[in-house]
């Protein structure tokens, strides 16, 4: 889409830039995808008085820490995202950069603590609870993987000041992980 | 309309077929009057030399009544038949009658199992009688049924009775029926259960008090169920 | 930008290099939406055509049970469940999706709002490719061990997530991975969709001068991005309970089937809605031109379709009156359910109100538009028998339910499409179709159609099940009256598939030796009759500019009786 883009592309009708919506859209979907399986859950939850006895084995230290990782990020990506609008680019893709670590350390801490939990013996297949935690974070943990590969591709090209705008997008993006996450901790680690 | 090709042989059979007939003449009327006007305009405005066609917005209010009117009527028709389904829907399934007998319908694949309290009128007991595919009931007499499934989702559907009942793995899903004539009519599964889904026909035997006695006395004490131990939701 | 009413296009490739693109560029690699829409379209022709030799097969089976259907041998109950189940799914995701809203979608949208493309072509044409992956996906699964799944195409647990009970334990898995891929291609589509219509129209196209058939695309687009979330997580829960062994869906450890059915239906409702609207649509432009007339109260549909979208998505449980759900909720979802056939009752009497007063012209398009209202009335009232819970309870289940949403499934997707297609061929190739052939197509699709489904009604009044392969097992469905009824709509089956032959025939001699069509040949209003026949890469030298809304038939006090959205006065 670098050098023939069509006209479409640059109309705005609405008033509102195209890529903000179409940033917006995924977002949507993306709720109603996590919407659909935290139901579930919640419908689960309230049914079986098994869940509070198996989520007491989750650790909510580990949960903790990575809710103030993630938190800490989108703090950088707010700053990448001022930078960008002040049109420094190598300050912006600097703050992305730093987002992209918290991501990072997100996923390093999740691997450490499942890997704790599958050695004492809570699987996926354990039970309905243990399928619902790994299904649901498993799935977020996705979207911050996707998320930091495509903060690098954007901070490469901030860095040579192309496409900034793109720095609001993935910030945008950011947070919605981020709010996904603060859904998942209390209902995964607290709610016991 | 469905009692000429289907013998009636529950108590709220013929509720349902009044509900069914009482939708099909109401909605049989909208739809012939929506065709009828939809094919003389057909007529009415076909293309003919020199005449051109009317200019109409359909935002006047005098143009909208075409629609508002027909809209209010149809809403009208709505209630009225909201109102008798949840009728029928209530007396079927939201309302259970006291029971005279107790039977509990196992489904798995691919056969129909049933157990009925022996003479100690009790289920789970060591009299329990048991049958494969054939379901021997009593006329005039108010049934509940338990239904259960080993394995998968599977329908219990009575269609004298026009009764049908999603059978749950996992769950007892009660429900009741009271037959009013006697025969022997078909049970099928309505809902798809694997590769023998079409290969598990059932029947239901209606007797008579006598003859309902006289079948439970040469049943007492004889398992014939190949299905053995406590029917529950486990496989 | 908005304001800018003349540029100059040049090809995607170096401005003012003409190299013609190798054949590979051109047709399979390419990011025009028109491209893309064509390959939507063929591949969604294709795959009805499979489809239909599905039902084919197992029409055969039902009417002769047991005999060996010519092309296919003896229908064994697992190819039976096969059959029926790539059947649905086949229809509806990978005929009805890709037609109305990827085909015409992407033809059209940019072509009425007058913008040279979609807004993101590239992932345009990756949202192509991964629906083509779909394709793959599924095919792939009829030749695993075990076959096809055959559980359905509502894939209700715990069949679908044990191989033990469904017997096809690669079958299942591909299944469901193929239809989870086809929902990825319609969310990365519909972010096109929505933006071009939002952010690209022609400069002066105000909201409500916008064809309806776009609003339509666009309501479906956003119906389906909301529905299909849950059944995306349920797809995940699904496939792991099958391939990870995840308890999500076992009631043995805790797990609950009827969770399936909420997030199925959650997302089956509205899609039928999805499906239904861009086929409105599509009648809404071909009997205004054809009634030479305004649409009847342009706003009043839109917001009956909006109406529609909303409550679609508060009646899902009526498919699931008798499963074993509370009983209380059904009286809630029948409320529901009887509220929504207002909109769509006032949608259909808007259209015949449009009718009123015009100039009509029985054209091929005309004749399959008006044909489609007249048989998705009987769709529609016989939907009151079975979302009334009261009369549900029996023909729940029945041939009369699959009677009624072919009824409804089939004027959408069948008659919608031929329609679109026959109305918008002279655009799309530059010629005109053979207008007997097509008359003659048309008789015999619309009067085997009927015969195919009104023997099925009664059948289904009789107390046939669906999903059963040999009704003969059942005494009281064994007698001669069902039989023959379930022969006569074979046989309609087979004459309806036949006719096919004919549009095929048509379509080819049309595309060789049609009529030339010029830029505007039904004397339309919406901006793609603006451009060349067939539009080129970039549709217009100059982008259009707009000065009124679409439906500006028989203005008084003009010669013309039309007057195009672009012409200034």
């Amino acid at each position: 889409m670098s050098s023939a883009r069509p006209i479409a592309t640059t109309r705005s009708a609405s008033g509102m830039p195209t890529g903000r919506l179409a940033v917006w859209w995924v977002i949507a979907s993306e709720i109603v995808i996590f919407g659909g399986i935290l139901t579930s859950y919640v419908m689960y939850r309230l049914a079986h008085d098994s869940f509070a006895e198996q989520a007491a084995h989750t650790n909510t230290w580990i949960g903790a820490f990575n809710t103030f990782v993630l938190l800490t990020s989108s703090l950088m990506a707010v700053q990448a995202h001022k930078a960008a609008d002040s049109g420094d680019g190598a300050k912006a893709a600097r703050f992305l950069h730093y987002t992209c670590l918290g991501g990072i350390l997100f996923i390093l801490v999740k691997s450490f603590e499942w890997a704790s939990e599958i050695g004492r013996g809570y699987t996926i297949s354990s039970s309905p609870f243990w399928s619902f935690y790994y299904t649901a974070a498993g799935l977020h943990a996705l979207h911050v993987i996707a998320g930091v590969v495509i903060m690098f591709i954007v901070a490469a090209a901030a860095k040579q000041y192309r496409d900034l705008h793109r720095v609001e997008l993935i910030g945008v993006y950011w947070h919605f992980v981020d709010v996904v996450w603060i859904f998942l901790f209390p209902l995964l680690y607290i709610a016991k | 309309m469905i009692e000429r090709f289907l013998p009636v042989a529950s108590t709220y059979a013929g509720d349902i077929d009044f509900v069914f007939d009482l939708i099909f003449w109401t909605v049989g009327f909208w739809f012939l009057l929506a065709q009828g006007v939809f094919f003389w305009l057909l007529v009415r405005f076909r293309k003919r030399d020199g005449v051109r066609a009317q200019y109409v917005t359909g935002e006047l209010k005098s143009e909208k009544r075409f629609i508002t009117i027909p809209h209010a009527l149809v809403l009208v028709c709505d209630v009225f038949i909201v109102f008798f389904a949840i009728r029928v829907w209530y007396d079927v399934k939201q309302h259970l009658p006291e029971a005279q007998q107790t039977v509990r319908v196992v489904a798995q694949q691919w056969a129909w199992s049933f157990v009925q309290p022996g003479p100690d009128g009790r289920l789970d007991t060591a009299d329990d009688i048991k049958t494969v595919d054939e379901l021997h009931v009593q006329v005039g007499t108010t049934y509940h049924f338990q239904l259960v499934s080993r394995d998968v989702v599977h329908s219990f559907s009575v269609p004298v009775f026009r009764l049908k009942q999603d059978v749950i793995p996992g769950r007892v899903i009660t429900g009741w029926f009271e037959p009013t004539r006697t025969g022997t009519f078909d049970i099928q599964c309505a809902e798809i259960c694997g590769i023998g889904h079409g290969y598990m026909p059932g029947r239901i035997v209606i007797e008579t008090a006598e003859q309902h006695a006289a079948w439970m006395a040469s049943h007492s004490n004889r398992e014939i169920a190949a299905a053995s131990g406590p029917a529950a939701g486990g496989r | 930008m908005a304001t800018r009413p003349v540029e100059i296009r040049e090809g995607h490739d170096t401005p003012g290099h003409h190299e013609e693109p190798s054949f590979f560029v051109k047709y399979l690699w390419s990011t025009d939406h028109k491209v893309i829409a064509m390959q939507y379209l063929f591949t969604g022709m294709f795959m009805a055509l499979v489809g239909g030799f599905f039902s084919y097969v197992f029409r055969m089976q039902l009417a002769w049970p047991g005999e060996s259907v010519p092309l296919w041998g003896l229908v064994t109950p697992a190819a039976y469940n096969m059959l029926i189940t790539n059947h649905g799914a086949i229809m509806i995701f990978w005929v009805a999706m890709p037609v109305l809203i990827a085909a015409f979608g992407n033809y059209l949208i940019p072509l009425m709002l007058g913008c040279d493309d979609m807004v993101f072509p590239k992932l345009n044409r990756l949202s192509y490719q991964i629906f083509l992956l779909s394709v793959v996906v599924l095919f792939s699964s009829f030749f695993v061990t075990g076959g096809g799944f055959g559980g359905a195409w509502t894939m209700y647990p715990p069949l679908s997530g044990e191989a033990a009970y469904n017997n096809t334990p690669a079958g299942q898995t591909i299944f469901i991975v193929a239809v989870a891929l086809e929902f990825v291609a319609f969310l990365l589509g519909g972010i096109n969709f929505v933006t071009t219509a939002m952010n690209s129209r022609a400069p002066g196209m105000k909201l409500y001068d916008i064809p309806m058939v776009v609003w339509m695309i666009v309501i479906a687009s956003i119906m389906f991005m909301a529905s299909v979330g849950p059944l995306v997580a349920g797809a995940v829960m699904l496939i792991f309970d099958q391939t990870l062994n995840t308890a999500f869906f076992d009631p043995t450890r805790g797990g609950d089937p009827i969770l399936w059915q909420h997030l199925f239906w959650f997302f089956g409702h509205p899609e039928v809605y999805v499906v239904l609207l861009p086929a409105v649509g599509i009648v809404a432009e071909v009997i205004t031109v054809f009634a030479r007339k305004k649409l009847f109260a342009y706003k009043t549909v839109l917001y009956t379709a909006i109406a529609t979208g909303v409550l679609s998505f508060t009646v899902w449980a009526h498919h699931q009156f008798i499963a074993g759900i509370d009983p209380r909720m059904a009286n809630i979802f029948t409320v529901t359910t009887l509220l929504i056939s207002i909109p769509i009752a006032e949608m259909m009497f808007v259209y015949i109100a449009t009718l009123y007063g015009g100039s009509i012209t029985f054209s091929t398009p005309m004749l399959w538009a008006l044909s489609f209202i007249a048989t998705f009335l009987v769709g529609g009232v016989t939907g009151i028998f079975l979302g009334a819970s009261g009369s549900d309870i029996y023909l729940h289940d029945t041939y009369f339910v699959l009677a009624h949403f072919h009824y409804t499934f089939y004027p959408i997707a069948i008659i919608g499409t031929f329609a679109g297609f026959t109305f918008w061929f002279p655009k799309m190739f530059g010629r005109h179709l053979n207008e007997t052939l097509g008359k003659i197509h048309f008789w015999l699709t619309i009067i085997a159609f009927n015969g195919i489904f009104l023997p099925l009604f009664v059948t289904g009044v009789l107390g046939d099940n669906r999903r059963i392969p040999n009704h003969q097992v059942y005494p009281e469905l064994d007698n001669p009256l069902m039989n023959g009824l379930r022969e006569v709509a074979t046989v309609f089956l087979v004459v309806m598939l036949l006719a096919q032959f004919v549009f095929f025939y048509n379509v080819v001699v049309s595309l060789v030796r049609g009529k030339k069509a010029e830029k505007n040949p039904w004397k339309s209003n919406t901006l793609e009759w603006t451009a060349d026949s067939p539009p080129p890469h970039g549709n217009w030298k100059e982008l259009p500019t707009v000065y009124r809304g679409p439906y500006e038939y028989g203005v008084p006090g003009r010669s013309e009786d039309y007057w195009p959205q672009n012409v200034p006065n």
